[in-house]
């Protein structure tokens, strides 16, 4: 019987948005979004939790080092949204709602290129009430 | 299906080590976790066993007898234990967070007869986790 084992990081940024999109009237935009449509935005601390797999090193005991994975989530994630507004401050989001839906979507594709562990799949989580997951355009299965 | 997890938790002191490696390298691939005396953690397991409910006690496993054979396996092993010294299933290998999960899946799924062993989880901090499960379930 073959078992197959991730390892799971946690990260937190905070960092601010507002859901608004040019595609729709002012007055859909409010109903749509309600208070996240507010002109200045507001701001969350995000909780992101990532998993990765691969074989585990017999040397090492590990799937990934801590050592290489942290500076690479550090460099191509939290360094981009800590502190930062998603609307103005990330390309992606210069045309693209920043939903955490989208956020999570963003965060796969930046991290997916990880080149010692596979990247499994995403977690944000907005607030403790609600979280979001994404495993890439064909990671149905591994949700 | 219905999935169940109980949760434990665990103290235990451990240290990474390769004995094929140089002390540089040690310190290079392990950084502080190589510091020769050790040190601890509180790991919290969460065990997710998958199944249908029996149609006259309602449930997948009894929840009793899970938390005996918790406590059997991995309390009595690890608890309060240094795991590079004193948990042989550990011998020979690093006690990581993948390599501690990937024991108590091994000790756990034998003795689990009602329902299936589904997923192991064992946080070594809030922010560090391993997840064991069968190649192919879904996590």
């Amino acid at each position: 019987m073959e078992v197959k084992i991730e390892l799971g990081r946690r990260y937190k940024f905070a960092a601010s948005h507002r859901l608004h999109t040019e595609k729709l009237s002012e007055g859909e935009n409010a109903r749509v979004f309600g208070k996240c449509a507010n002109p200045y935005g507001h701001g969350h601390n995000y909780v992101l939790e990532i998993s990765v797999s691969g074989d585990v090193d017999p040397a090492t005991g590990m799937i990934a080092n801590l050592a290489e994975l942290d500076p690479f989530v550090e460099r191509e994630v939290i360094e981009v949204f800590d502190h930062h507004s998603l609307n103005e401050d990330v390309a992606a989001f210069r045309d693209v709602v920043p939903t955490t839906e989208n956020l999570c979507i963003e965060i796969y594709e930046r991290l997916k290129s990880f080149p010692n562990a596979k990247l499994e799949r995403v977690r944000v989580q907005e607030t403790s009430n609600n979280s979001f997951e994404y495993a890439g355009a064909n990671g149905r299965e591994r949700l | 299906m219905v999935l169940i997890t109980r949760r434990i938790e665990f103290s235990a002191s451990h240290l990474y080590h390769n004995p094929a490696f140089s002390p540089e390298e040690n310190r290079r691939v392990f950084g502080k976790c190589n510091n020769p005396h050790g040190h601890g953690h509180n790991y919290t397991l969460e065990v997710t066993v998958a199944g249908e409910p029996d149609p006259v006690t309602g449930m997948v496993l009894d929840l009793k007898e899970l938390k005996e054979i918790l406590e059997r396996e991995v309390m009595q092993r690890m608890d309060h234990r240094f795991l590079n010294y004193e948990v042989a299933e550990l011998k020979g290998k690093i006690p990581t967070c993948e390599n501690i999960a990937r024991v108590i899946w091994d000790l756990l799924d034998p003795k689990i007869k009602q329902g299936r062993l589904h997923r192991v989880r064992l946080y070594e901090s809030a922010d560090l986790f391993a997840d064991c499960y069968r190649n192919g379930a879904a996590c």
